[in-house]
């Protein structure tokens, strides 16, 4: 199984963030946004690419969309209303809320101000929205049988969240827009530590690293003070959701500590009406902020109320929030040509402004005349302070994340071509994981983890659990001989850990695969064992072995086999015993140290070799060439095939004798 | 003459104490109290008997060592069969169930309420009346009393409850009754259902054993939170205007005092047979609160949580309240649904959300709501002329059965479940309560409701308001709670623990619930106490007041009750689970109107069934005192019935375990084709894993030192000839010839010992000398020679069947 990404949108650019990714059979949108900077067919991702008979519904399993910003959700009512998806949309609650806000404010400024055709009516914005299921942060969503969703919380603005998905044992993440920083209203993103086998990640600051975000904050404030303590007004053009509340928290809560009373003006109703959904979500914000819900909820502006029209030319300082950001029109354009011929007056620009605004005039150098169109010219004498409060994460944040989470794979999406290209090499060469930035249009392919389900029965897995005794015992030895100087840098406790499952894995066509224990096999299969074994009936010279006795009596306390005293009553009972116990020293004396032989009274052990004294003269493992010596003491050997080596050392050892023995007994 | 019992001397109740503690338990028959403790410990001993493998798994937890379920003794907890206790069934709403199951080693608790209804037995006190005694004064009654006490209460004992019986002590509280009995440290995880089942939390948290993980939805932890920290408030209050008492052991518990107790109070006290007698506790302080709030882990509905890498936790909403939940417990060998007291369709919680129930093997119902709902009303003891009932009496609305005729389809199950009637009938309550909330108004009575449930409070601020607007009243309404202001702004920030009808008000930008306007309005007032500055300025009456506490006992109603008990205009409105005549017995003479209505607070009895049928369990496990309630056979489930502190087994639903085997392993795989069906087999060596609640098999790790490695290797081809493992019938003829295609000759010699089973002997004599027994069940090579013996046995084994 594979994982396919095909990215429709925000391809090495920013913007129409989409993001088709296809696993398991199942196949999911991510995100559905349009592209600002142009107005032809440019501006939504290239739905066709998805399914060319235009059947979305079978096409996909469902769309996720992160946040309420147009590169995100600006393309949803067209797709659903237009095209014809009528497939589940998730997205969290305060997406849910505030997108449908977005949409039609950027519809008001198509069709009102730009005169543009209209896209999409705000019925169809509506019924668009009544299709989507609304998430909880980490809220685990059973889409199908098969897929999970699961949101988590990604800081760039209210309600934006990084989306998990897993089919059967593959997943993966796209993160949407994030922050890695708390800001003023929002907390930093947070997500779990998950098995990935892919992670989409934006890159919008692919190769930046950004200072601390309260020198700017201070440098505003400090702007905006000197301008209304010298009477001036400022003109905040932001947009009614974000952006105005994050500073609007900032200005109200310096308001409060400087005591100023000079008024904090919110142009249209749809700031104030966003306050009130600000309120309601105040959950979704961080915890500094979520804790004032009770006593005094930060959205609940001390010092802010709404504009009237007729204070535009009232004397005397103000501070007025006023939309549209980019001052593209409407209200924001009105105040501006009013406003900026006075040098006492200032703009502060908080956000990005797109080609052709008169924002991003004002951003780019320090015109002093601005031509509205051919009739009209402004002269802009007031003073310009520009902000870059832009709640991304930078480089250092994309590398956190990536190192945090660990995937197999990355994908980079919504960022600069040449940055994307920078932050991939970093990725894989500091990080070591496959990185891709493709373009628009282009698809990844992915192998992903599968998993064989299979069953295991009790005692395979009780079998598990006897931990190794050889494994253990070695690497103790090792510690040991390798001495205190090394003792930590071996993998001790991994070895202890290491529990080996071992046993038989029974498949069959029609059934799931069977793990079982090696002793359940038979019984399964209606089968007996055919033990397999080797044996040998071995002569050895008595001779030898009594002179062996003789000899090494006197040294049996010096042997560490078992309790002397024990082992000498019983050599002298019995005269089986007593061979044995010949045998045994004397092996004990021509094997390597360690062979630990024990001692039965009719039969010694090793491992699975077996030895006893052969009293039968028609033992069938007596072989006729052996029966030479008179002399000859018969030892009855029989292993298994593991000790194969082991046996035949042995067998040479008691063979040895009778050779080695024999030239010398006539001389003692 | 009540006073003595105020000032008593308490030197004297000691030394007198103890004699008559032993005579008197013996003389009246009254089963002592300790003897029955006997009995009660011998089943916590069980209770609190650890399994060996759960204990070292406990160790290992505390030293850190344990990852993600790597431990050896985890995965041999795994094997512990499961088992489940009902520490106590609870009484209804307020009270709920308590639990502990026992499943993979671990103990898991299910809620720790405390049953605030026994706070009855104690008496009120006021600030500025009367009838409250100074404590200072009191001294000057002790002679007094230690002489009348005695022929006072003997004469009480059948006599109907009057306010002096009532016993005049700073209330105790009383938890689980086994509940003390347990070994804090030897929970493992605790799971709270409902605001109403963390009450009794502190009382285990404060232990300095407890180690337990508690899990939460973040809606029931604040709520719960918030309701304690009035709890403890209305309780200092309390306390305050009582005056100052040691914390020693109360007198009411000292046995010479209960026995002389009227039997109904002796009966809450003591339970049945003196049960209950150890689980009374003094209450918590704000700090356990804080404390037990901080090692709550709060989740999401639907958020996983992974304990000990071994059981996977989610909860989902159960429609009772807000936040309020029902558990699903996913371990590597059961999954487990605790479902509790449920609501199909709520009117401000979201609602029951059973189809993710859907697919488990086990059931824990828990619901006993329909154990309460039998319970009369009615009350003799009280005056019946100024008494209501509210049961709207309604068809039993059981359209089931008929659909269970129509088809199967399931479909038609689904919307007998979520039928609306349930709903309907909780709006007409409510439009009831407030018609005759009106009504008492438009007397110039004032209505007073200490209603304890939250849901109902948001919606009878909502209806009363409009019934109010509608009827043209310009009647205030106060909310009187310490916590009045939290709870309120709490209930307006959480759009995702709603039902759908008040997430659409998010979407509409309103506020969640209609009190958000009614202050702003000034139409609904919210004060921390009765004593609070501004709160005379806007007192006005008639007026409508909210406040706790439910049992009459505590908080700002006891105040109000005072005042207007007596008004025959006014109006008050209890729960259901109130016990009236006991609540009301210290107001007495009551004049005033009370309405007594029962809410919904669980499942409908026809729908128990229709759900279990969507839920398809393997097994139910289901209250014996609702047996009858639901006479029911399902083929497909069988029930296991429960009753209070009785151990039951629950029968291992898999014999096998399932295990996830890594891609890479299986491709390392040599199978080898059985020669009989379709099989093949393959010998499996991998490693062992617990995670999430899974298991897997992966490769095993490579050893990081070289000499290591190499020993492993030696190790395992060793051990792989070790576990060779043949079988089959071994024909000589045809070992001879195989045998001789490697040039080795012999001879086939029949059955020589002539035994039971046929035994052959090939006899080789080319190249060396070498003989092979065979039976059907050993086969054994012998020769002196070891290269011949190694082709012997590789020819040997090539015929055989083996692995």
């Amino acid at each position: 199984m594979a994982i396919e990404c095909l990215v429709l949108g925000a391809g090495q650019e920013v913007g129409k963030s989409c993001v088709i990714v296809s696993i398991g059979g199942k196949r999911i949108m991510f995100d559905c946004g349009m592209h600002m900077g142009y107005l032809d067919h440019r501006r939504y991702p290239d739905f066709s690419l998805i399914s060319e008979s235009g059947d979305f519904d079978k096409a996909l399993t469902c769309v996720i969309i992160t946040h309420f910003h147009l590169d995100h959700v600006g393309a949803l009512t067209y797709f659903t209303e237009v095209c014809g998806y009528h497939g589940p949309i998730y997205m969290t609650y305060p997406t849910k809320a505030l997108a449908p806000l977005m949409l039609e404010d950027f519809r008001k400024v198509m069709v009102d101000r730009r005169g543009e055709e209209e896209q999409f009516t705000n019925d169809q914005i509506m019924e668009c929205m009544k299709k989507v299921t609304a998430v909880d942060l980490k809220q685990t969503v059973q889409v199908d049988k098969d897929l999970q969703i699961r949101a988590y919380y990604a800081g760039h603005v209210l309600g934006a969240a990084m989306f998990y998905a897993k089919v059967g044992d593959s997943a993966i993440v796209y993160t949407g827009d994030y922050n890695m920083t708390p800001d003023r209203h929002l907390g930093a993103a947070q997500i779990d530590r998950l098995q990935l086998d892919l992670l989409i990640t934006e890159s919008t600051y692919a190769t930046t690293i950004r200072d601390s975000k309260y020198g700017r904050e201070r440098e505003f404030l400090k702007a905006v003070h000197k301008c209304v303590s010298g009477g001036g007004k400022v003109l905040i053009p932001t947009f009614a959701l974000g952006r105005a509340q994050e500073l609007c928290i900032l200005l109200d809560d310096y308001w409060e500590r400087m005591n100023l009373k000079i008024p904090i003006y919110f142009s249209a109703g749809l700031t104030i009406q966003a306050n009130m959904y600000y309120k309601m979500l105040i959950g979704w914000t961080s915890q500094k902020v979520k804790d004032t819900y009770a006593t005094h909820n930060a959205f609940d502006f001390k010092h802010v109320c709404s504009f009237d029209r007729s204070f535009i030319n009232a004397p005397g300082p103000c501070v007025l929030f006023a939309t549209p950001g980019m001052i593209s029109g409407g209200f924001s354009l009105e105040v501006f040509k009013r406003w900026a011929p006075s040098e006492m007056n200032l703009i502060a620009l908080p956000g990005y402004c797109v080609a052709g605004t008169v924002g991003h005039k004002l951003m780019s150098g320090k015109p002093t005349k601005i031509d509205l169109d051919k009739d009209t010219q402004i002269d802009v004498r007031c003073q310009i302070h520009q902000m870059s409060f832009s709640p991304h994460t930078d480089a250092k944040g994309i590398m956190d994340l990536v190192k945090f989470l660990s995937p197999k794979h990355v994908i980079l999406v919504h960022g600069e071509k040449p940055k994307m290209a920078t932050l991939k090499g970093r990725i894989q060469t500091e990080l070591g994981i496959k990185c891709y930035d493709p373009a628009n249009n282009e698809t990844v392919h992915i192998p992903s983890t599968t998993y064989v389900k299979i069953d295991a029965t009790q005692a395979f897995i009780r079998n598990c659990l006897i931990p190794n005794p050889e494994l253990l015992k070695s690497s103790l030895e090792g510690n040991s001989d390798i001495g205190c100087t090394n003792t930590m840098s071996l993998p001790l406790p991994h070895l202890r850990d290491e529990k080996v499952a071992e046993g038989i894995l029974v498949m069959e066509k029609t059934k799931k695969a069977r793990a079982v224990h090696q002793t359940e096999l038979l019984p399964m299969l209606g089968m007996v064992e055919n033990k397999l074994q080797l044996a040998y009936c071995c002569p050895v010279n008595m001779s030898s072995l009594e002179h062996f006795r003789s000899h090494e009596l006197n040294e049996q306390s010096s042997l560490s086999v078992g309790d002397p005293s024990s082992s000498m009553k019983m050599l002298l009972s019995s005269d089986q015993c007593s061979w044995l116990r010949l045998l045994l020293l004397k092996l004990s004396h021509s094997l390597a140290e360690g062979t630990n032989i024990q001692q039965f009274p009719d039969h010694l052990q090793l491992e699975s070799f077996r030895i006893s004294v052969c009293s039968n003269a028609t033992c069938p493992y007596k072989f006729k060439e052996d029966v030479h010596a008179s002399a000859a003491l018969f030892f009855c050997c029989s292993w298994l095939i593991g000790d194969e080596k082991l046996a035949w050392r042995i067998i040479s050892v008691m063979k040895d004798w009778n050779s080695s023995t024999a030239p010398r007994q006539p001389t003692s | 003459m009540q006073n003595g019992w105020w000032g008593r001397n308490k030197e004297h109740m000691l030394n007198e104490a103890k004699p008559r503690v032993a005579n008197r338990r013996n003389q009246a028959g009254i089963p002592s109290p300790a003897n029955h403790l006997l009995l009660k410990i011998s089943l916590v001993e069980v209770l609190n008997q650890k399994e060996e493998t759960s204990k070292t798994q406990n160790r290992g937890f505390s030293e850190g060592t344990c990852g993600s379920g790597s431990a050896t003794t985890l995965i041999l907890c795994l094997l512990v069969p499961m088992k489940f206790t009902c520490l106590s069934k609870g009484k209804g709403y307020h009270y709920p169930p308590c639990q502990m199951i026992n499943m993979c080693g671990l103990r898991i608790l299910l809620d720790c309420p405390i049953d605030l209804s026994a706070l009855t037995i104690f008496s009120t006190v006021l600030a500025n009346s009367h009838q409250t005694p100074n404590v200072k004064t009191s001294n000057s009654f002790i002679q007094n009393s230690v002489s009348n006490s005695g022929d006072q209460k003997r004469r009480r004992v059948n006599e109907a409850l009057e306010a002096d019986n009532l016993i005049k002590a700073v209330p105790w509280y009383k938890t689980v009754n086994t509940m003390h009995l347990l070994d804090t440290s030897f929970i493992d995880v605790i799971l709270i259902s409902s605001p109403m089942g963390i009450l009794g939390l502190p009382f285990l948290t404060r232990n300095k054993n407890f180690s337990a993980k508690i899990y939460a939805t973040e809606a029931t932890a604040r709520i719960g939170q918030l309701m304690m920290e009035d709890l403890v408030a209305m309780h200092m209050e309390y306390r305050q205007l009582y005056g100052y008492e040691e914390d020693r052991f109360p007198h009411w518990l000292k046995w010479e005092e209960l026995e002389t107790l009227p039997s109904e109070l002796r009966e809450t006290i003591m339970g049945v047979d003196g049960a209950d007698l150890g689980s009374w506790q003094p209450l918590y302080s704000v700090t356990d609160v804080k404390d037990c709030i901080q090692k709550v882990q709060s989740v999401r509905f639907a958020e996983e949580v992974c304990f000990n890498g071994t059981l996977i936790i989610k909860a989902f909403s159960s429609g009772l309240e807000i936040g309020s939940s029902n558990w699903t417990i996913h371990g590597p060998r059961r999954n487990i649904t605790c479902l509790s007291s449920s609501i199909f369709e709520s009117a401000h919680a979201m609602n029951f959300d059973y189809s993710s129930l859907q697919g488990n093997d086990l059931i824990l119902f828990s619901d006993f709501s329909l154990l309460h709902d039998e319970v009369d009303v009615s009350k003799d003891s009280f005056a019946p002329l100024n008494y209501m009932e509210s049961e709207v009496n309604h068809p039993t609305a059981c359209s089931f059965s008929a659909l269970r005729n129509n088809d199967n389809d399931g479909e038609n199950f689904i919307k007998s479940l979520v039928g609306a009637e349930e709903y309907s009938e909780e709006m007409d309550k409510l439009s009831f309560i407030c018609s005759c909330a009106i009504d008492s108004v438009r007397e110039g009575g004032s209505v007073l409701v200490p209603i304890g449930r939250l849901g109902i409070v948001l919606q009878l601020l909502e209806q009363l308001s409009q019934s109010l607007e509608s009827a043209n009243l310009n009647v205030p309404i106060f909310l009187i709670s310490s916590v009045a202001e939290e709870l309120l702004a709490f209930t307006n920030i959480v759009p995702e623990w709603l039902c759908e009808l008040r997430q659409q008000k998010l979407y509409a930008g309103d506020a969640l619930f209609g009190h958000v306007e009614l202050i702003k309005e000034k139409k609904l007032h919210l004060f921390p106490a009765v004593h609070s500055p501004n709160f005379l300025k806007l007192w006005q009456e008639p007026c409508i007041v909210f406040s706790p506490h439910w049992s009459l006992r505590l908080g700002p109603v006891v105040h109000l009750l005072h005042r207007w008990c007596r008004d025959q205009h006014c109006l008050l409105i209890l729960e259901q689970e109130v016990d009236t005549a006991l609540a009301l017995s210290p107001f007495k003479p009551v004049a005033m109107k009370v309405l007594q209505c029962s809410f919904l607070s669980g499942m409908k009895m026809q729908k128990i069934k229709p759900l279990l049928e969507i839920l398809r369990p393997k097994f139910v496990l289901f209250p014996e005192d609702l047996k009858q309630n639901l006479a029911m056979k399902m083929t497909s489930c069988s029930f296991i019935h429960y009753s209070e502190n009785e151990i039951v087994r629950v029968p291992t639903v898999r014999g096998d375990f399932e295990v996830d085997l890594a891609a890479d392993l299986a491709f390392q795989l040599q199978p080898r084709r059985m020669k009989q069906e379709n099989m093949a087999i393959a010998r499996l060596k991998g490693q062992l894993l617990v995670s999430h609640g899974k298991y897997f098999l992966v490769s095993r790790r490579q050893l990081i030192d070289s000499s290591q490695s190499r020993m492993l290797m030696q190790y395992s081809t060793r051990e792989e000839k070790r576990t060779l493992l043949q079988w089959g019938l071994l024909d000589p003829n045809l070992v001879l010839l195989v045998l001789q295609e490697k040039g080795i000759s012999g001879l086939v010699d029949e059955d020589r010992s002539g035994g039971e089973h046929n035994a052959y002997f090939v006899h080789i004599y080319e190249p060396k000398n070498g003989l092979i027994e065979i039976t059907p069940t050993q086969t054994v090579i012998s020769t002196a020679d070891e290269t011949l013996a190694s082709t012997i046995f590789e020819a040997i084994n090539n015929i055989l069947d083996g692995i």
